[in-house]
């Protein structure tokens, strides 16, 4: 807990309204927030939430389409609401400054990030190119850049993303602002990762008593940053506390709701006991590669009938490509993949429909994977057409059962297109499309991990349902390990293109670990608020850098 | 670096092809001109036995295929043959007015792609305000007028009216260099009308279109004032379809300006080509076309390596 100082930030009864449909709706309802020199405040709430907005706001800026509409905003004595651009402009950089969700879209691709960087302090005339440049050197060497001296003079996409989410962080630290946005700064990275720059930004903050906002949906991510947590519910506050009475006695039902949201568990299958059950895939020795890199190496796992394996790594590990080898898009440089105990040709072009109708797909971004001119029971429609060969109204009841499997009242959704949809609803009219052509097996590539954690529970209660309706075999690949506790039945382990570990779920998550099952589950945040501290001395730091630069 | 010039090596190779299938196009194209070739050139009046005698003499006699590997063979080492109608060599009768032709479109050039860029940029910058409008107005209403009645309206307010400028730009080899800007400056004035709005409108919508990205954003956050971030943080990553845009207008001003030289009696390319093709000279229309074809391949060559150099991914492989 921060002892009370002098107030740096004071929001009160904040309205912000967007401009959508032809006409201004509110989108922020009257929050009111206080924020001391020097104290972290942690900001919550699923999206939609209005968290994003209301940092923006504190910086008194509204993004394209949006505009403050009430309230004030009160900065170090100014009140921002009435400030001029001009001025406003010179507060942004200097004395308020942000770190955006993805560092690899928010540099930009066309000038080097020491540039970038200093860009601010050449600006107001705080430094001098050279001076500017040697500060930033030391900001990273600080945040434990690798080759500080030499890091900053690439471009963006030379530079890995745990990297230039600290580079970005160094670059928000340049004129040593007296607050910070933090918003969503962890989210786009893997939990090895997410660690580190935990590490680096809690370290900055606290060396330079620079106030900040931290913005997350992650609740154990915010109990490691923030001295105290507001709750956020569509525009308007929830509850506000210090962290620790927040995550021990949080008040609201809708901040329990979101306490307990990890804990749909099913109870976990064996694999069937008669030796003559052949597995549903089986993919043997499988090596694959982009043109003249290879990315996987031996990859064999077998998944049974009726079962779900999880397929865990972080980015670049070969979950996905794996996936595209099974489905024909990818043909393996050597192995094979059984279906049933029967080789599948390893081109999708040269499987037969059958084959293909067995194996089936469903997305993580709903969003960029329904064609948004298309109505919802053409969507479904399609492959129970094309693989069912139904027509007319044997095709439309089939369409109208799909939809009451993923719990969408056919009336209402038959003919939406799917912009009119939510992420979740989009997500389940996904799962629709897949079950449409009456698969046995089925991948879903991190189809809960761009959705809130309510909806993404709804999601996984939906499958798990569906699973047991119709013994469907799930490959589910994922980064999220508190997925992979709720809905797994074995788990694969996979790193830079091969298999470490593999076995089912109960022995997986038991110790001994492999070296790197240990580091992925060690890494993922817990609810403690003394988890990351106690993590970090556990592990010493130099090995942390190690871990997250692979 | 090593890649670029690959790449470059690549292109021209790819290009080479394609100047090859379209001089067969051209070829053809001329063959399927209605009506004998030795009948046109001779007229009406010709007999019997001289229409077979030149016939024989060009060598219509023969199969087309054969004619055109001679004519390619000719073509692959300078010898586009000879005029039917001057009896001139196409190579000398060409040349000058290409010249001309390309001295008139980098006189536009030099003036119309940095009016249109700033404009673009100046536009992006101050969008929906009265200023874009007017500029869109303005330059849509220049390019959807034909160029001939731009060309007629800017001769009668430029040079009947007002005696600014002459109204024929015609050339004479003992003219100062000022002399024949002064000359050729209405034509150039004209096509630079016709090609301005299409390149900036693209400068506008690229730039646009980039500012709705988290790094504008982020850029904005970090107090970079409005005409900084234009310049600075969006066109740097814009130049690639402006660069295309470029190009194609760079052509046009090259194969499209047969109107403008009419107008003002400009001696190009254009209008030689438009007298060939009345006259059934096949020799000199094959050879344009052949021209034409090349400046668009080599144009598009260009867009393509500046698309490259202006991107950082490419400059800067991991």
């Amino acid at each position: 807990m921060v002892p009370r100082k002098d107030v740096l930030l004071r929001i009160t009864d904040l309205r912000i309204e967007g401009y959508s449909d032809e006409q201004w709706n509110e989108i922020v309802h009257g929050v009111s927030l206080t924020l001391h020199k020097g104290e972290v405040l942690g900001l919550i709430g699923e999206s939609g939430a209005g968290k994003s907005t209301i940092g923006l706001a504190a910086m008194g800026f509204a993004r394209d389409g949006c505009r403050i509409s009430g309230g004030s905003i009160e900065f170090d004595g100014m009140e921002l609401t009435t400030t001029p651009q001009s001025d406003l402009r010179a507060l942004r950089g200097s004395r308020i400054a942000y770190v955006a969700q993805s560092a690899a879209s928010s540099f930009n691709p066309a000038h080097r990030i020491i540039d970038q960087h200093t860009e601010a302090p050449i600006q107001y005339r705080i430094q001098k190119r050279v001076e500017a440049q040697e500060d930033a050197m030391q900001l990273y060497e600080r945040l434990r850049l690798p080759n500080p001296g030499e890091i900053g003079f690439r471009y963006p996409h030379q530079v890995s993303g745990g990297q230039l989410q600290r580079a970005m962080t160094a670059m928000a630290m340049a004129c040593r602002p007296d607050l910070i946005i933090f918003d969503e700064p962890t989210t786009a990275l893997d939990v090895t990762t997410q660690i580190e720059v935990l590490a680096a930004i809690r370290d900055i903050v606290d060396q330079f008593n620079t106030a900040a906002i931290y913005i997350t949906h992650d609740l154990a991510v915010v109990a490691q940053m923030a001295d105290t947590i507001k709750v956020l519910l569509k525009g308007e506050e929830v509850e506000e506390a210090p962290t620790e009475e927040m995550l021990d006695t949080p008040k609201e039902d809708y901040t329990k709701s979101l306490w307990a949201v990890r804990s749909f568990k099913r109870p976990q299958k064996q694999r069937p006991s008669d030796p003559d059950t052949l597995p549903i895939v089986s993919v043997q020795g499988i090596d694959a590669s982009y043109g003249k890199t290879r990315v996987l190496e031996d990859v064999s796992f077998d998944i049974y009938p009726g079962m779900t394996v999880a397929v865990v790594g972080e980015s670049g590990s070969g979950k996905s490509t794996t996936a595209r080898c099974i489905t024909g898009l990818l043909p393996p440089d050597k192995g094979q993949i059984l279906f049933n105990g029967e080789p599948l040709p390893p081109r999708y072009q040269d499987r037969t429909k059958e084959q293909l109708r067995q194996v089936q797909m469903i997305y993580q971004m709903a969003d960029t994977a329904l064609n948004p001119k298309i109505r919802i029971c053409d969507i479904i429609g399609r492959p129970a057409q094309f693989y069912g060969g139904l027509q007319g109204t044997a095709l439309k009841s089939r369409v109208d059962e799909l939809l009451d499997l993923i719990e969408l009242e056919p009336s209402q959704f038959y003919n939406r297109l799917p912009t009119e949809l939510s992420g979740g609803q989009k997500q389940r009219v996904g799962i629709a499309r897949a079950l449409a052509a009456n698969p046995a097996f089925i991948i879903c590539d991190e189809v809960t991990s761009a959705l809130d954690q309510l909806v993404a529970e709804g999601i996984l209660k939906l499958l798990d349902r569906l699973q047991q309706e119709f013994n469907l075999a799930y490959m589910f690949i994922t980064h999220d390990l508190a997925t992979v506790r709720s809905i797994a039945d074995e788990v694969v382990v996979m790193q830079k293109g091969k298999v470490v570990e593999q076995g089912p779920k109960d022995v997986m998550f038991k110790p001994p670990h492999h070296p790197y099952t240990d580091l992925l589950l060690s890494s993922v945040p817990e609810m403690d608020p003394n988890w990351l501290t106690t993590l970090l001395e556990e592990r010493g730091t130099d090995q942390i850098g190690e871990a997250a630069d692979v | 670096m090593g890649d670029i010039l690959k790449l470059v090596a690549k292109r021209l190779g790819l290009g080479l092809i394609t100047l090859f299938v379209v001089s067969i196009l051209i070829f053809f194209a001329v063959e399927l001109l209605p009506g004998d070739i030795a009948q046109a050139v001779l007229g009406q009046a010709a007999t019997q036995e001289t229409v077979a005698a030149l016939r024989e003499k060009l060598g219509l006699d023969q199969p087309a295929i054969f004619r055109y590997l001679q004519w390619l063979g000719g073509a692959l080492t300078g010898d586009f043959g000879v005029s039917l109608v001057s009896g001139e060599r196409v190579s000398a009768a060409i040349g000058g007015r290409f010249v001309s032709t390309l001295f008139l479109a980098t006189y536009a050039a030099v003036i119309a792609v940095p009016i249109s860029i700033v404009l673009g940029v100046i536009v992006a910058l101050l969008r929906n305000t009265l200023f874009d409008r007017v500029a869109n107005v303005v330059t849509l209403t220049s390019i959807s007028s034909p160029e001939f009645f731009l060309g007629y309206i800017l001769i009668l307010y430029l040079a009947v009216k007002t005696n600014y400028f002459p109204a024929i730009a015609s050339l004479s080899s003992d003219m100062t260099f000022a002399e024949l800007l002064h000359r050729t400056f209405l034509p150039a004035l004209t096509l630079v009308l016709v090609v301005t709005a299409h390149m900036m409108r693209m400068t506008r919508a690229a730039i646009i279109n980039l500012l709705a990205s988290p790094y504008i954003e982020m850029a904005r956050l970090k107090g970079v004032p409005p005409w900084k971030v234009i310049v600075k943080h969006a066109l740097p990553n814009a130049w690639a379809p402006i660069i295309n845009v470029v190009a194609l207008n760079l052509a046009y001003l090259i194969t499209g300006v047969v109107l403008v030289e009419v107008v003002f009696v400009y001696p190009g390319i254009g209008q030689l080509l438009v007298d060939a093709v009345a006259k059934r000279d096949f020799p000199i229309v094959q050879a344009c076309c052949l021209i034409f074809a090349a400046t668009f391949i080599l144009l598009n060559l260009a867009a393509d390596v500046g698309a490259i150099l202006t991107n950082p991914r490419l400059r800067h492989p991991k």
